[in-house]
């Protein structure tokens, strides 16, 4: 089964119908309420929408986007090969290839509509799920395996792409992004910054004082937020009180929530704010409501905290079925795209797993490379005695008459 | 300017002039140190003179700062930020170990962090608590980062200009009861490397090894020691990490009698790994165990006992009468 099958599949009749009735942005079904506690009668707020779940075009008052097939297409494009690769990346780990892997599966709108919207002097700080960002900027897709398989702890250049390292430590990146949108203030550029960052991120503090000192900065960053309901096991509700984009709000910057699953919105929306960083008109909070559909990691087991139910909900609202069905419904796409496409996917999809079984392990001594910029003494110091160490099996083999 | 008797806090303002007429990526970033010139006033005059771009007075969030000296590291700046006591970089911590420290071998040395952290450090001046910790041994045990500390004017001068230089971060602690203490700086001499150690006073007895704050004490003792007839050579560190342990091992192996003294806390200190690495290159030479002079595994007392904490000329005496009883 490809990806490309599974974008294309029916929706699960239990989450279809109903859900499909009553889909205005961000009005909730009883089964996701149900699903979750309730939140003291508060209504979900607006979510900027510009393609339903059923593949319609609907406009918003604040944010349009104009299109051509071929760029529709390409966005499609870019969400199934996304979603292969990270299908490829999940096989990998379960064959062994690869230690972890943080799969984006349900988020390929949020990454693919953002990461579009930058321009190639702008700069993009990831956690280590953006995949489709890295896909987006250009990066080399093997390069983002590296450091799940261990042979690396980071491994690319991200003066190349404007995408710097993979960052693990929730919510760090914020402050780094921020930082170098003050460069770029200093330095007159009309480039801007993205910060991403996920729900579980936004407890941290790291996150709260990237937000104040780009708002006391006037710093031209984006806060990119994608919501998609888990922080490992820890729903929305056990996170925080308030719609995480309405604390921008309390910094003094505008802060929107988007369908996270919706290309064509978020797309719109990180346009829009990317071109308000231009203008110098400072930070902006985008919050992506989305979905994780697969495991936090390879290594989780979601099995233990959410129900079925509330996966099916957000099947229901696929962001690359939908924009399938709305480019099929325009006529902007035939069943040979699809299957070009398809066949594409495969190949793509091979060849990511001949890339990762042919990494080669470091060399052991790179154990002691890149410590220091300018060198260090002991780091000198303790290479030559395990470089003597090493040395010396060599020298017991010959004895032993090797 | 060329050579002249300056206050080691004047020193560091100095260079700090230095580096932001020199290199126009160099950026002031901390906490009240515009307007105000910091608390010890280190910073003084230099937002005036350089404006508020590049002298910057950041919100209260040391995380904040730190972090957003690695953005703006990345981007092509050096940053110099100030914390504006010891106490209180542990907020930045992380920003520090998972962040900064590492982020050059993450990128298979791509990219580099040309990241100056100023810390005064240490007791002595009647504080209240969080104000009068040495917490370099926090420091020093991460890789990727290098840890320094002047014991005088000059070195403050010339060691902060080489830090500035440096493509790696650097954590520079400022051995704060010292900064009203006088000595000559000379702008235009070479200096020695940064990380090498320098024998301050020449003896064959004993070598005490100190850093920072304790070169003093350390040369008091040497002085008092003398008049009892007892040769004791100084060595000033300057360098926590790396440590200079060639010019250790070159004194000790002349007077087989080492005494390591810092302030920060004995246990796992700085004076810890050098007995240890000092007694694996120079057993034999040894006449006598190394001894550690510093602070106890207890928090920094209230100041009216900080005289009694800290290692004094008393007790750096002890323990070189310890050493040499052997």
């Amino acid at each position: 089964m490809t990806v490309e099958s599974t974008a294309a599949r029916t929706p699960r009749r239990t989450s279809g119908g109903k859900r499909a009735a009553s889909s205005k942005a961000g009005t909730k079904t009883a089964k996701t309420a149900a699903a979750k506690p309730a939140k003291a009668g508060a209504a979900e707020p607006e979510l900027v929408q510009l393609l339903t779940p059923e593949g319609q075009r609907v406009e918003h008052p604040d944010y349009s986007i104009d299109l051509s097939a071929d760029e529709l297409r390409g966005l499609y494009k870019d969400m199934v090969l996304t979603r292969q690769f990270d299908a490829e990346a999940i096989a990998l780990q379960r064959q062994g290839e690869l230690g972890l892997w943080p799969s984006l599966l349900g988020q390929e709108a949020a990454q693919i509509g953002s990461g579009r919207a930058t321009r190639e002097d702008d700069y993009v700080f990831p956690t280590y799920r953006e995949h489709g960002v890295a896909w987006c900027r250009g990066v080399e897709p093997k390069k983002l395996l590296g450091m799940f398989r261990g042979v690396n702890n980071g491994g690319w250049d991200p003066n190349t792409n404007n995408f710097h390292l993979y960052t693990i430590v929730i919510g760090s990146q914020a402050l780094h992004a921020t930082g170098y949108a003050m460069g770029v203030t200093k330095d007159g550029a009309d480039s801007a910054v993205v910060a991403y960052f996920g729900d579980g991120a936004s407890s941290q503090g790291d996150v709260m004082e990237g937000f104040n000192f780009a708002a006391v900065y006037n710093a031209p960053v984006v806060f990119f937020c994608q919501n998609n309901q888990w922080a490992i096991s820890e729903s929305n509700e056990k996170q925080f009180r308030v719609p995480l984009f309405q604390r921008a709000q309390g910094f003094g910057f505008p802060g929107v929530r988007v369908d996270g699953n919706d290309v064509l919105a978020v797309l719109a929306v990180t346009r829009a704010a990317l071109d308000r960083a231009r203008r110098g008109e400072g930070p902006m909070l985008i919050e992506a409501f989305t979905y994780r559909m697969g495991a936090h990691t390879t290594s989780d087991d979601p099995t233990k905290y959410r129900r079925d139910e509330e996966r099916e909900a957000w099947e229901a609202k696929d962001p690359i079925l939908r924009l399938r069905t709305y480019l099929l419904a325009e006529g902007m796409a035939d069943e040979a795209f699809f299957a070009d496409l398809e066949k594409e996917s495969e190949d793509f999809g091979k060849q990511v797993r001949e890339a990762v079984r042919s990494m080669p392990d470091p060399d052991m001594m790179a154990i002691f490379e890149n410590v220091y910029a300018d060198g260090s003494a002991l780091v000198d110091e303790e290479r030559a005695q395990f470089a003597a160490y090493q040395a010396s099996f060599a020298d017991a083999g010959h004895g032993e008459g090797k | 300017m060329a050579v002249q008797k300056l206050p080691l806090a004047k020193a560091i303002n100095e260079s700090l002039r230095t580096a932001l007429e020199n290199d126009p990526k160099v950026v002031l970033m901390g906490e009240d140190i515009g307007k105000l010139g910091g608390v010890f006033r280190v910073t003084d005059g230099l937002q005036k003179d350089f404006g508020e771009d590049r002298v910057i007075d950041t919100p209260l969030a040391e995380s904040g700062i730190v972090g957003t000296a690695i953005g703006l590291a990345l981007r092509g700046y050096r940053p110099v930020v100030e914390i504006q006591f010891d106490g209180f970089v542990f907020p930045a911590y992380d920003q520090i170990v998972t962040q900064l420290a590492k982020m050059h071998a993450r990128s298979l040395g791509k990219v580099k962090l040309p990241v100056v952290i100023r810390i005064p450090y240490g007791g002595g001046i009647g504080a209240v608590e969080h104000h009068s910790e040495s917490p370099e041994a926090l420091f020093a045990h991460v890789a990727g980062l290098k840890v320094i500390s002047p014991s005088n004017s000059q070195d403050a001068y010339w060691m902060l200009q080489q830090a500035i230089q440096s493509d790696d971060p650097v954590i520079y602690f400022e051995p704060k009861r010292r900064y009203w203490d006088k000595s000559e700086v000379d702008t235009e001499t070479i200096p020695a490397p940064l990380h090498s150690a320098r024998t301050v006073r020449e003896g064959s007895d004993l070598t005490l090894v100190a850093y920072g704050p304790m070169v003093k004490v350390c040369l008091e003792a040497a002085a008092a020691a003398e008049e009892e007839g007892k040769s004791l050579e100084v060595l000033d560190l300057r360098s926590m990490s790396p440590i200079d342990f060639d010019a250790i091992q070159a004194s000790v192996e002349k007077t087989g009698r080492l005494v390591v003294v810092h302030e920060a806390p004995v246990f796992y200190g700085a004076g810890a790994e050098i007995a240890a690495r000092i007694t694996e290159r120079s057993f034999y030479h040894l006449e006598s165990p190394v001894l550690r002079v510093g602070g106890f595994h207890a928090p920094y007392p209230p100041a009216r006992l900080e005289e009694e904490y800290l290692p004094g000329l008393d007790r750096v005496l002890d323990a070189v009468d310890r050493s040499l009883a052997y």
